[in-house]
């Protein structure tokens, strides 16, 4: 399996706004969060087909999602989560002393997983501090 | 007969349209129809009528499941859990109005805590370089009634508020715009090519994260200096073309986002941008604004600048006097550093929008999140207390991301019991009075609530 390193960006959608004001556990929110938009290139460097699951890993965490055909144009090297739980899997706290973390361009590696399932939001934020009582 | 109630607010991004109908059941508990808003803003107003809304506090039990409790015993415990915090946070009020904003203060002020708002992750360092650097803006009606050139730097309104260039930027015929589109050109700097960007007469695809340099290229262009035939991956003929258009425009309107205050820079980016737009008023009119994410987001900046002279960041903690210094009192760096040790949110979210880390501090000590609605900050919590949605079933004033203040309306009768956010506070605060044994500081007379009823309702429950 191959990976390919590339620069994040986590910014808001109008879809990710629709599905939020329908609650962070309905399936929308789910289908329009957990996903990635990267450039048809990139993806096929690392073997990465339009609608399976990738993991990406950042400095401080990983994260499952699913790389979809983008909706907005992405050039080769950057690749983008739309802003929620599973982007700030990955987002680095650090915040340069201003209070605002490095919600936008941090170096992530991504790599296809094909095999493994997205967690949903409830499953990352309550298993993250020790809450989660459903499986895996 | 149903009612169809006109001049609505949308309490959800930051245009904060205020031009929204809402028919609502003749017993005016459920919204029927929703017309003129996006479809954030309706799925918005129909999420009120959600039978599954949580009408008591839960408190979390020691095997790690919720139940239900009553207002009192939640107050109560609210109460003692801030007075036996050395540094607490209050963090939020991304949806919250003006008045639920001051009362929290009263709370803050009491109980030595550090008072902070989602600017912190978002415009935050818009607001640092304004403090260096001024903040030489307008409203949103003089930008739609003279902007001839609209420039969208780092920032993509056909998602984050999708009304914005039909009611202000792009589209509405103006007073000195009558053609809209036609008469204006629309500049869009963004490394995607956002739908935003597709609507643009120029976009500028520049490198991720180098918003410093073009800016930089931007002004030394305007100055008639030369610059390289290539800046953040842009070429210099394309920057050359959009300073002429920017500098022969009538009135030049800057929106910056996100684009220029997640990245690398911060409020350097946006530092940069103020002194293009000031260079800018040498040739033509040009004027600039944050495009500010929540309908009232600006509000705490307002709130809070008058009660502690600080509109983010407040740390109380002194006892003294108001203390500000983002980095060391904002909310993300307080959780990294493991330096609060018990954390409020209001309003928001900050289970799914601050980094899983600084989540993961927070949730080590108390963890009480106030919300009309179930969220993930709601799901981690130890104390999960409902209360009335703003700008839905209570009324109140927002300030609009061009510090506009608007009147928004209650289109619906709140749950029976449930307070609002400014009632709830209020009777947190008596309570922190009554347990410390001093007198309440009121500043506003009680008679005055708008809902008395409501609240013995709550204290009888
Ligand atoms: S643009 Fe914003 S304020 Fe206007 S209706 Fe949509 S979400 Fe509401």
């Amino acid at each position: 399996m191959t990976k390919i390193n590339l620069n994040m960006i986590t910014q808001r959608s109008v879809e990710e706004g629709a599905a939020m004001e329908k609650g962070k556990t309905n399936p929308d929110y789910f289908e329009a969060c957990s996903i990635i938009e990267m450039n048809p290139e990139d993806m096929k460097k690392a073997g990465i087909w339009v609608n399976s699951n990738v993991r990406v890993t950042s400095e401080c965490g990983t994260v499952v999602v699913k790389c979809i055909n983008s909706t907005q144009y992405c050039p080769p090297g950057l690749a983008h989560i739309r802003q929620g739980v599973w982007a700030n899997q990955v987002v680095p706290p650090r915040t340069q002393s201003t209070g605002t973390p490095q919600y936008s361009g941090f170096p992530v590696t991504i790599e296809p997983a094909f095999e493994e399932k997205r967690k949903t939001a409830l499953q990352l934020v309550q298993g993250a501090v020790g809450l989660w009582k459903g499986g895996n | 007969m149903p009612k169809l109630i006109t001049q609505v607010g949308c309490p959800y991004c930051g245009s904060s349209c205020d031009d929204i109908e809402v028919l609502v059941s003749d017993d005016n508990k459920k919204i029927l129809e929703v017309h003129n808003a996006c479809i954030i803003g309706t799925n918005l107003f129909f999420h009120a009528n959600d039978p599954t809304r949580p009408k008591l506090p839960r408190q979390r039990q020691p095997d790690g499941s919720m139940k239900e409790i009553t207002y009192p015993e939640a107050i109560d415990w609210m109460a003692k859990t801030l007075l036996a915090a050395k540094k607490p946070l209050i963090y939020g009020f991304g949806s919250t109005n003006c008045e639920g904003m001051s009362a929290v203060a009263r709370i803050a002020e009491k109980s030595g805590a550090v008072l902070d708002n989602c600017a912190t992750i978002c415009h935050g360092p818009s607001f640092l370089a304004m403090f260096d650097n001024g903040y030489p803006s307008c409203t949103l009606g003089e930008a739609k009634n003279r902007a001839d050139v609209v420039v969208f730097w780092g920032c993509n309104p056909m998602h984050a508020h999708p009304r914005h260039t039909s009611r202000y930027s792009i589209f509405p015929r103006g007073y000195f715009t009558n053609k809209g589109q036609m008469q204006r050109t629309i500049i869009s700097v963004d490394p995607r090519q956002t739908d935003t960007a597709k609507l643009a007469d120029v976009h500028l695809m520049l490198d991720q994260g180098h918003d410093y340099e073009l800016f930089d290229a931007f002004r030394t262009v305007l100055k008639g200096y030369d610059i390289p035939d290539v800046v953040a991956g842009i070429k210099k003929e394309t920057i050359v073309k959009s300073v002429e258009i920017m500098k022969k425009a009538r009135f030049c309107m800057i929106f910056f986002g996100m684009g220029c205050t997640h990245t690398d820079g911060r409020n350097h980016n946006i530092d940069a941008a103020i002194s293009l737009t000031r260079d800018l008023n040498n040739h033509t009119k040009c004027s600039i604004m944050a495009m500010r994410g929540h309908y009232n987001i600006a509000g705490p900046g307002q709130v809070w600048s008058w009660i502690f002279g600080f509109p983010y960041c407040i740390d109380l903690s002194k006892g003294t006097h108001a203390h500000m210094n983002p980095g060391e009192t904002s909310s993300v760096d307080l959780a990294m550093r493991d330096e609060v040790d018990c954390f409020v949110n209001v309003g928001a979210d900050a289970g799914a929008h601050f980094p899983i880390q600084a989540v993961q501090h927070l949730k080590k000590h108390p963890f009480i999140t106030i919300d009309p609605n179930f969220n993930m900050a709601s799901e981690i919590a130890d104390l999960h207390i409902p209360v009335r949605i703003a700008g839905v079933d209570e009324p109140g004033v927002v300030y609009r991301m061009d510090n506009v203040p608007i009147q928004f309306k209650s289109v619906i009768d709140g749950l029976p019991g449930v307070p609002s956010d400014e009632e709830l506070f209020d009777m947190v605060y008596e309570r922190m009075c009554e347990l410390t044994k001093t007198e309440p500081v009121w500043l506003t007379a009680k008679e005055d609530r708008k809902h008395p009823t409501n609240i013995s309702a709550v204290n009888e429950a």
